[in-house]
C-alpha cells in the first residue's frame, strides 16, 4: 500500500465539488479548507468548473460561496451561466454566495512607492465573514499581474495569500492560463501545493475535446488519467469512465433476440448484460435485428436505447415498418428513445461522454449503437476503437444488454478495421450470397460465450413479418459449417 | 487610524476647485504612516489652502474597499477634480505621486 492509500483511508478531509463525476476522480472531492489550482488554457471551462463549485456548494451542501473575478465583471459572469440553469442573482439573494468584480486596469494605477495587497486580503475577508462562506474560487488571480509591475511585491503577497487562505480554513479553487512549457504563466503551481487540476481543450481536425487530469493531489489517492468532460445544459460532467474494473457479474438470465428461430440457436437468447455484435454487409440486416432486440425488450416493459449513427430516426422507424416491425409506439411510451448522432459531429471522447450521460439519465436495459463503424470517423481507428471498448465496459459494468453492428463482408476484421470482437460475448454475421442471378441471405453464431449454440448456417429472410430464419443452407462456400469460438 | 485632517471648515461647503483626496490604509503601518505624511507635504507644497484628505481605514471600514476597487494599500484616489486618479503605494517616490495626480505632466511622453 502506496503513502497515498494510507492517508486517504485516514481520511483527507475533503469538500465534494458536486459536478458530475469530478468527486470520483478526486476521491471524494478538494483538499477542504485548502486552495486548489485549476489550470488550462483560456476557453477550456475553468470559470466555470469555479462557479459550479460554488453553485453545488451553496445548493446542495449548505456551503456558502464567494466570487472574485478578476476578468469577467459579476453581470458577464451572471450572463455567461445562465444558460447553464445556474442563477447567481437568486443564491446571491439568499446570502448563499457573494460575487464580486475586481478591476485591475494598470492604466488607472500609478504606483508611487512601497505597497501591499492588503486590500485585497481586506475584501476577501470581509466577503467570507459576511456570508459565513466555506468556499472561495478566485478567477483569475493571474490578473493581478499584468495590473501591478512590482512582480516581487506580487509574488511575496500571493504566498501570503494562499497561506492566509488556508488559516481562514476555506475550500478555494484559485484558476489560472497555462504558460508555454509550464503549468501556469506565472508559475502560481510553486504556491499551491495540494491539489493540481489540469484543464484542456484540444480540437483535431475540427473535432473537439475537452479533457481534465489531476496532476497532483497530496496525500490523498486520485485518478491519474486523462478523463473526459462534457459542458452542456446542465454543467460539467467528468468521466472517470476508465476507472472502471473487470468485475461485471456474469448473468445467467436470457434476453430473447426478438426472433424466436434466432433464440432457438442461442439456446434462449442473449445472455442478459452480454455485448452482442451483428456483422453484416450492407443492407445485409444488420439493423432489422437490432430492431428485433429493441421491439423485445420494450415488450418486456424495458427501457432500449438506440443509438443511431448514421440514418435518422424516422428513416429507422420507416424501414422497419416496412418489414412489419412498428416501434413507433414503444417510442410514444418512452420506453424506446432514439439518439441520432452525426459521428462527425464530435471528437469521441465527446461521444463517450454524452452516450454515458445519456445511459446514465435513462438508465435503459438494453441498447444499440448502429453502427459502430461509425465512430471511426470521429478519429483514428485505434482511437475510435479504445472509445468502443471503454463503451462497451461501460455498458457491461452497467448490466446493460448492448447490440452493436458493424459493416463487414467477411467474419474477419470489420471493413472499417475497428475490431472488439475479443469483447463480445455473442458474434452473429450476415452474409450477402449470390448464387444464379439469385440472392439470399446467411446468418449464423459465429461466436456465443457460455452457451451451447447451433453452428449452422440459416437462411435469412426480411419479409413483412419481420426476421425470419429459413432452413439450413448447404455451404457453396466451404467454411461456413467451421466452428469458431464456439463454447467459451 | 483615524487622522482629523479634515480642516474644520470644509465640512460645511467646500470652495470651488477643492481637491478630494481619499487614502485607503490598512492599520496604522510604518507604510500607512508615510503614505500619509508624504501627501500632507505634497499637498501643502502644490495644494496650500484647497484640499481635503479624508483617510479610510479598511481595518475599521473593510466595506468601503470594494467601492473604490482596492486592491494595494496605500492607495490614495483623487476624487476630485475629475477625473479619478489612482496612486498606489506609500508614496515615497515624489516624481510618480505628483504625475499620477497630474499636478507634473509625465516626463518622456505617453507611457
Amino acid at each position: 500500500m502506496s503513502e497515498a492509500d494510507i492517508t486517504a483511508r485516514a481520511g483527507l478531509p475533503k469538500a465534494p465539488t458536486g459536478i458530475d463525476g469530478l468527486d470520483d476522480v478526486l476521491g471524494g472531492g478538494l483538499p477542504a479548507g485548502r486552495p486548489t489550482l485549476i489550470c488550462g488554457s483560456a476557453g477550456c471551462g475553468k470559470t466555470l468548473f469555479g462557479i459550479e463549485f460554488l453553485v453545488r456548494g451553496a445548493t446542495r451542501h449548505g456551503e456558502p460561496g464567494v466570487l472574485f473575478a478578476f476578468e469577467e465583471t459579476t453581470r458577464e459572469l451572471g450572463e455567461n451561466v445562465r444558460s447553464l440553469g445556474f442563477d447567481l442573482d437568486a443564491l446571491a439573494a439568499k446570502k448563499l454566495l457573494k460575487v464580486e468584480h475586481v478591476r485591475v486596469e494598470r492604466s488607472e494605477i500609478e504606483e508611487a512607492g512601497e505597497y501591499d495587497l492588503e486590500g485585497l486580503f481586506v475584501r476577501l475577508g470581509h466577503a467570507i465573514d459576511t456570508l459565513g462562506a466555506k468556499r472561495v474560487v478566485l478567477d483569475t488571480l493571474e490578473t493581478l499581474f499584468s495590473g501591478l509591475s512590482n512582480e516581487g511585491i506580487l509574488r511575496a503577497e500571493l504566498r501570503r495569500l494562499f497561506r492566509w487562505l488556508k488559516d481562514k480554513g476555506v475550500t478555494a479553487i484559485i484558476t489560472a492560463e497555462r504558460g508555454a512549457g509550464t503549468l501556469t504563466r506565472h508559475g502560481l503551481e510553486e504556491y499551491v501545493s495540494d491539489c493540481v487540476i489540469l484543464l484542456d481543450h484540444r480540437v483535431d481536425e475540427q473535432v473537439s475535446t475537452r479533457r481534465l487530469r489531476v496532476v497532483k493531489y497530496r496525500g490523498s489517492a486520485h485518478g491519474t488519467n486523462e478523463y473526459p468532460f462534457l459542458i452542456d445544459e446542465a454543467g460539467v460532467t467528468v468521466l472517470p469512465i476508465t476507472s472502471l474494473a473487470l468485475a461485471h457479474d456474469a448473468s445467467r438470465e436470457r434476453v430473447s433476440t426478438g426472433v424466436p428461430a434466432v433464440d432457438d440457436m442461442l439456446g434462449g437468447g442473449y445472455f442478459r448484460g452480454a455485448t452482442v455484435l451483428v456483422t453484416g454487409g450492407a443492407g445485409a440486416g444488420k439493423s432489422s435485428l437490432a430492431a428485433h432486440f429493441a421491439r423485445a425488450a420494450c415488450g418486456r416493459g424495458e427501457r432500449c436505447l438506440y443509438l443511431a449513427f448514421e440514418e435518422s430516426p424516422g428513416q429507422i422507424l420507416r424501414n422497419m415498418a416496412s418489414i412489419g416491425l412498428d416501434l413507433a409506439p414503444w417510442v410514444g411510451r418512452g420506453l424506446l428513445r432514439f439518439r441520432a448522432i452525426r459521428s462527425m459531429h464530435y471528437g469521441l471522447e465527446m461521444h463517450l461522454t454524452s452516450i454515458y450521460k445519456l445511459v446514465r439519465e435513462y438508465r435503459p436495459a438494453c441498447v444499440v449503437l448502429d453502427p459502430m463503424d461509425s465512430l471511426a470517423q470521429a478519429g483514428s481507428v485505434p482511437d475510435a476503437t479504445r472509445t468502443l471498448i471503454r463503451l462497451i465496459d461501460y455498458f457491461k459494468a452497467g448490466g446493460v444488454t448492448a447490440l452493436l453492428t458493424n459493416l463487414g463482408s467477411d467474419a474477419g476484421v470489420a471493413d472499417s478495421g475497428m475490431n472488439v470482437s475479443s469483447l463480445v460475448d455473442t458474434w452473429l454475421l450476415l452474409r450477402n450470397r449470390e448464387h444464379g442471378g439469385g440472392h439470399t441471405r446467411a446468418f449464423r453464431v459465429l461466436k456465443s460465450r457460455g452457451m451451447a449454440h447451433s453452428n449452422r448456417v440459416r437462411e435469412f429472410r426480411l419479409t413483412d413479418r419481420g426476421v425470419e430464419l429459413g432452413a439450413a443452407l448447404t455451404g457453396t462456400e466451404g467454411d461456413d459449417t467451421t466452428t469458431d469460438g464456439g463454447n467459451e | 487610524m483615524t487622522t482629523p485632517s479634515r480642516p474644520e471648515e470644509a465640512d460645511a461647503e467646500l470652495p470651488e476647485g477643492t481637491w478630494e483626496l481619499r487614502l485607503y490604509v490598512a492599520g496604522r503601518t510604518p507604510k500607512s504612516l508615510a503614505a500619509f505624511a508624504n501627501l500632507k507635504r505634497l499637498c501643502e507644497e502644490h495644494l496650500a489652502g484647497r484640499y481635503m484628505i479624508e483617510v479610510v481605514d479598511l481595518l475599521e471600514q473593510p466595506q468601503l474597499a470594494e467601492g473604490d476597487e482596492i486592491l494595494a494599500v496605500p492607495t490614495l484616489v483623487r476624487k476630485l477634480p475629475h477625473p479619478v486618479r489612482k496612486i498606489v503605494g506609500d508614496l515615497s517616490n515624489t516624481e510618480r505621486t505628483l504625475v499620477g495626480l497630474q499636478l507634473r505632466p509625465r516626463a518622456g511622453g505617453p507611457s
